[in-house]
C-alpha cells in the first residue's frame, strides 16, 4: 500500500512537472505582455527596461526554474495587470467558481438520475422521448451558446433572472458566498444550469443505459418473481446497481465542471477564476496563467489520485496482482 | 389650522420626494476592467476617464473636449519659458486634506518618476516651483504652446496622504506588491471610492463637499466589466444596468429598437488608417523579391485609390464611421476641412500600378489586430477584397491585439509589410501624429516610434520641429497644413476613418458622451 501510494505521488508530481513545462512553452505564443502593460505613449527604451526589470529576457529554462521554486512555495508572483499577488487574486475568485461548480453538480445529479431512471424504466413513452430531446440538445449545443440563449429568455424577454455578476455576496471570513441572500441565488440559476446541463445529460443517459441493463439481469427478474413492489425493485435494487458507475463518473466530471467554467463565467460575467484566467489570456497575463493551469492540473492529479487510492482499496484484485510479483 | 396642516404635509411630501429622488444609483458596465487606482500607472483612456471622476487635473476638458479651469482657477504665460498657475482656493481631497502648491510639486515629481506611465505628461527638463501657497510656476527649457494639454489627465494626488501611505513609488509592473495608492483613491473629484475590486466590481459614492456643481445628479455609481457583448447588452436590454459601452455596431438597430433604451453614437477622435513598410529595400511578405514596390509613391496612391471607402462606411460600419482624409480628427485640427481624400477610383489605380511597372499586380502580407478597433478585421478583409480587383492578392494576417502588437511594433523590429493601426494622439494635438506615426526613424523606433512603415520625409521633420516651438496658434495650425498637405502627396499611409462611438443608455439617464470616449458621472442625470 505505501509503495503504491509513493509511486503514485511520484508520479502525480512529474504530471505537475510536465504541465507546468507545457504551459511555459506555450506562453512564447502569447504575445507580448509588456504591450499591455502601458500606454501607447510609452517609449521602446522604456519598454525594454520594464522587459528586463520583468525577466522575460531570461532564456526561457531559467525563467521556468525561476517558477518552479517559487511555485514549490506557493508564490505564484504578481499578476501584470492587476499588480497584485496571483495567490491573492485567485483566493478571491475561488470562492465564487467552486459555489458555481458544486451547484451545478447538484443540478446535474439531482435532475440527471430521475430523469435516467424514468427514461430506463418508460422507454417508449412521450415524456421519455422528451428528455432524450433536451439531452441531445444539451450535448450538441455549445455552452455560450445556451448560455446566451438562457440569458435572452430568462433576463430579457421575462426579465425574471439577472444576467450577469452574482448578485449581493455575503462574506464569511476569507469566503464570499452568494447563496445566503436571495439575489445571489437568482443569480446563479442560471450559470448553474448552462454549467451542469451537459453533465446532467450525460448522468442522465448513463443511468438510462445502465437502467436497460440491470433490469434485464436475473436478480430484477427474481425480485419481480419474489412479488416485490415495482417501486422497491426499481429504486432499491436496480437503482442502486446503477449508481456505482455514475459516482465514478461523477468525481471526475466535478474536475471539469471547475475547469470547463470558463466558458460558462465569461458568458455570465461570473466573477470567477474562469473568468480571471480568460481576462487573463487577453492581457498576456502571464503570472495568473501559469498559477490558474498549475491549480487546474493539481486538482485533476489529486482527484484521480484519491480515485486510484479508492480503487486500490475496493478491487482486491489490485492488490492480489501486488502480491505474487 | 388646516390650511396649515396641508401646507406642512405637501411639504413633508416634497422634502420626502425630494429625498427619495436624490438617493439615484447609476449602475454601468463596460467591456475592460479597472485594474488600479493609481492615477499614473496606466496611459488609457478607459482608466484615465475613471479616475478622472475621483482625482482632478490643473485643467479639466468640457463635453465638447473644450479645456476648463480645474483646479487651477486661471493661468497665464509670464515669459515665453515660464507659465504661472494659480490654484483654486479652498479646494479639499476626499480625506479632509487641504489643496495646495505643495501637491502640485509633489505630483509634478512623481508622474515623471519611474514607474509611471505617464511620464510625458511634463517633459523631464521642466522645473516645477512653488511661488506661494496657491501659485505655481513651471519653466521650460524652451516654449510649448501645448504644455497643459494633456493636464486634464495628469491628477494631482495629496502629498501628504500619499507619502503618509508609504505611496511616493509609483507602483510599477514589476512590483511584486502593490501600494497603498493602488488600491485606494484620495481625490478631490466629484465622486469618492467606496470599494475597489478589480476586474469584478468598482463602487464610488458622491463627493458631497466637491468644491463645484455637479450638473447630475448621481449619488453613487456601481460599475461592473463585463466583457462578452452578448452579455454586456443584454444586460442592458434587460434593465438591470443604466449603461454599457461599447455596444457592437451591429446590436445598435436592436438596441434602439427595444423599449427604454437608446444608443448614443457619435464620432471618436481614433483615427483608422493602414500603413506600408517604405523602409526595407525588399519587403518580408510580398511575391516582389529584389525591390520594394511601396518605395514608389504611384504604388501606394493606387492602393489608396482602390479602396472604396464608402462601402467600408456603409456596410462594415454600417454608418458608424466618418470617412478621413487626415491621420487627425477634425475635433483636433481646426482647418482639416481643407483636406480632401483622393477618390475611389479603381481605374485610376490600375493604370497607376501599370506606370510604376507591376500591371500585373503582386501579393502582399497584411497585418491587422482582430480585437482592438471596431469591426477592425472586417475592414481589413474589404480592403483586402478592394485590392483584389485591381491585381494585388493580400495575404490577411488577423491576430488578436496581444499577438498583433507583440509582431508589429518596434520591440519586434517592425516586423510587418502592410498593416491596419488606429491612433488619437492623447494630447489632442496634430504634432503628436508628426512625431509618432510620420516622423523618420531609426531602425529602434527613435524618431517616429509609431511609424511602422518608416516612411520618412525630412522635409515633415522639419516642420514637426517648428510646430513643436510655435507659439503663435494662427502661424501654428498653417506649419501644420504644411505638413499635412506634404504627407498627403506622399500617400505616407492610408487615412481610412474616424470610428464611431456607440454607447448604449437607458431612457431614465442622461449622459454626456465625449469624443474621447471618457465617461464622467457628475453630467449623468437620472430620472
Amino acid at each position: 500500500m505505501l509503495a503504491f501510494t509513493i509511486r503514485r505521488l511520484v508520479q502525480a508530481i512529474l504530471v505537475m512537472l510536465v504541465v507546468a513545462l507545457i504551459s511555459f512553452t506555450l506562453f512564447r505564443f502569447v504575445g507580448d505582455p509588456v504591450n499591455q502593460m502601458v500606454g501607447v505613449e510609452t517609449t521602446p527604451e522604456q519598454r525594454e527596461a520594464l522587459r528586463e526589470r520583468l525577466g522575460l529576457n531570461d532564456p526561457m529554462l531559467t525563467q521556468f526554474g525561476r517558477f518552479i521554486i517559487n511555485a514549490a512555495q506557493f508564490d505564484f508572483g504578481t499578476s501584470y495587470q492587476f499588480r497584485q499577488p496571483v495567490a491573492e487574486l485567485i483566493g478571491r475568485r475561488l470562492p465564487a467558481t467552486l459555489e458555481l461548480s458544486i451547484v451545478s453538480a447538484i443540478f446535474a445529479l439531482f435532475v440527471g438520475i430521475p430523469m435516467g431512471v424514468y427514461t430506463g424504466l418508460h422507454r417508449d413513452s412521450i415524456l421519455s422521448k422528451l428528455f432524450l430531446s433536451i439531452s441531445l440538445i444539451g450535448i450538441s449545443l455549445p455552452t455560450f451558446f445556451i448560455g446566451i440563449l438562457l440569458i435572452f429568455l430568462f433576463s430579457v424577454t421575462l426579465q425574471w433572472l439577472p444576467s450577469f455578476g452574482r448578485g449581493d455576496v455575503v462574506q464569511l471570513g476569507w469566503w464570499s458566498t452568494g447563496l445566503l441572500t436571495w439575489g445571489g441565488i437568482k443569480a446563479l440559476i442560471l450559470p448553474a444550469i448552462t454549467l451542469g446541463l451537459f453533465q446532467m445529460t450525460l448522468i442522465m443517459r448513463l443511468v438510462r443505459s445502465e437502467m436497460l441493463e440491470v433490469i434485464r439481469t436475473d436478480y430484477i427478474k427474481f425480485a419481480r418473481a419474489r412479488g416485490l413492489r415495482q417501486r422497491s425493485v426499481n429504486f432499491r435494487h436496480a437503482l442502486k446497481n446503477t449508481l456505482v458507475p455514475v459516482i465514478t463518473i461523477t468525481g471526475l466530471q466535478l474536475g471539469s465542471i471547475i475547469a470547463f467554467a470558463i466558458i460558462t463565467e465569461t458568458v455570465f460575467q461570473w466573477p470567477g477564476m474562469g473568468l480571471l484566467f480568460l481576462q487573463s489570456v487577453q492581457n498576456v497575463d502571464i503570472p495568473i496563467m501559469a498559477a490558474y493551469l498549475m491549480l487546474i492540473a493539481f486538482l485533476f492529479v489529486t482527484i484521480n489520485l484519491i480515485v486510484d487510492l479508492l480503487y486500490f482499496q475496493v478491487d482486491p484484485r489490485l492488490r492480489a496482482e501486488r502480491a505474487t510479483h | 389650522m388646516r390650511i396649515k396642516t396641508t401646507v406642512a404635509t405637501a411639504a413633508l411630501a416634497a422634502t420626502l420626494m425630494g429625498t427619495a429622488a436624490s438617493a439615484e444609483t447609476l449602475r454601468y458596465a463596460f467591456q475592460g476592467t479597472l485594474n488600479q487606482l493609481d492615477p499614473y500607472t496606466l496611459n488609457e483612456t478607459f482608466t484615465l476617464g475613471s479616475h478622472g471622476n475621483v482625482y482632478e487635473g490643473l485643467t479639466r476638458r468640457a463635453p465638447d473636449l473644450t479645456i476648463e479651469p480645474a483646479l487651477a482657477e486661471s493661468w497665464e504665460v509670464v515669459e515665453p519659458n515660464r507659465w504661472r498657475f494659480h490654484l483654486r482656493k479652498g479646494v479639499k481631497f476626499h480625506n479632509g486634506n487641504d489643496f495646495t502648491a505643495d501637491d502640485v510639486v509633489f505630483s509634478a515629481e512623481r508622474v515623471r518618476s519611474e514607474g509611471s506611465d505617464l511620464t510625458s505628461r511634463i517633459g523631464a527638463d521642466v522645473k516645477v516651483e512653488k511661488v506661494d501657497d496657491h501659485t505655481v510656476d513651471f519653466i521650460l527649457p524652451g516654449p510649448n504652446p501645448i504644455l497643459h494639454y494633456e493636464w486634464d489627465t495628469w491628477y494631482i494626488m495629496d502629498k501628504e496622504w500619499t507619502e503618509a501611505n508609504n505611496a511616493v513609488k509609483v507602483t510599477s509592473a514589476s512590483d511584486t506588491t502593490p501600494n497603498h495608492a493602488a488600491l485606494n483613491a484620495n481625490g478631490t473629484g466629484s465622486f469618492k471610492v467606496v470599494s475597489h475590486e478589480a476586474g469584478v466590481k468598482t463602487v464610488f459614492e458622491k463627493n458631497e463637499n466637491w468644491w463645484d456643481k455637479p450638473k447630475g445628479n448621481i449619488d453613487r455609481v456601481e460599475f461592473t466589466p463585463i466583457g462578452s457583448d452578448a452579455t454586456r447588452v443584454a444586460a442592458l436590454l434587460s434593465g438591470e444596468l443604466d449603461m454599457v459601452y461599447p455596444i457592437p455596431v451591429q446590436d445598435i438597430k436592436r438596441v434602439n429598437d427595444n423599449a427604454g433604451t437608446k444608443a448614443l453614437t457619435g464620432p471618436e477622435l481614433r483615427t483608422i488608417f493602414l500603413g506600408f513598410d517604405q523602409k526595407r529595400d525588399e519587403l518580408l511578405y510580398s511575391s516582389v523579391k529584389g525591390k520594394n514596390p511601396f518605395k514608389d509613391v504611384r504604388v501606394r496612391k493606387a492602393f489608396y485609390q482602390a479602396i472604396d471607402i464608402n462601402a467600408i462606411s456603409d456596410k462594415v460600419m454600417r454608418g458608424l464611421s466618418t470617412p478621413s482624409a487626415l491621420l487627425i480628427s477634425p475635433f483636433q485640427y481646426s482647418r482639416s476641412d481643407e483636406f480632401e481624400r483622393y477618390p475611389y477610383d479603381p481605374e485610376a489605380a490600375k493604370a497607376l500600378l501599370a506606370e510604376a511597372g507591376y500591371g500585373d499586380g503582386f501579393s502582399v502580407g497584411m497585418d491587422c489586430p482582430n480585437d482592438r478597433y471596431v469591426n477592425d478585421e472586417a475592414i481589413c478583409q474589404a480592403v483586402a477584397s478592394f485590392l483584389a480587383r485591381v491585381g494585388i492578392k493580400v495575404d490577411l494576417n488577423a491576430q488578436p491585439k496581444a499577438q498583433y502588437f507583440a509582431k508589429v511594433l518596434a520591440s519586434n523590429g517592425y516586423d510587418t509589410s502592410f498593416y491596419l493601426l488606429g491612433w488619437t494622439p492623447g494630447s489632442f494635438d496634430s504634432w503628436n501624429v508628426l512625431h509618432n506615426i510620420t516622423g523618420c526613424r531609426d531602425d529602434k523606433g527613435k524618431g517616429g516610434p509609431f511609424n511602422l512603415g518608416g516612411y520618412c520625409n525630412p522635409k515633415v521633420d522639419e516642420l514637426s520641429a517648428q510646430i513643436l516651438v510655435e507659439n503663435d496658434p494662427v502661424k501654428r495650425d498653417e506649419l501644420i497644413a504644411q505638413a499635412f498637405t506634404i504627407i498627403h502627396d506622399d500617400v505616407s499611409h492610408i487615412p481610412l476613418h474616424q470610428q464611431g462611438l456607440a454607447w448604449g443608455v437607458s431612457d431614465k439617464v442622461e449622459v454626456a458622451q465625449r469624443a474621447d470616449n471618457q465617461f464622467h458621472f457628475r453630467w449623468v442625470v437620472k430620472n
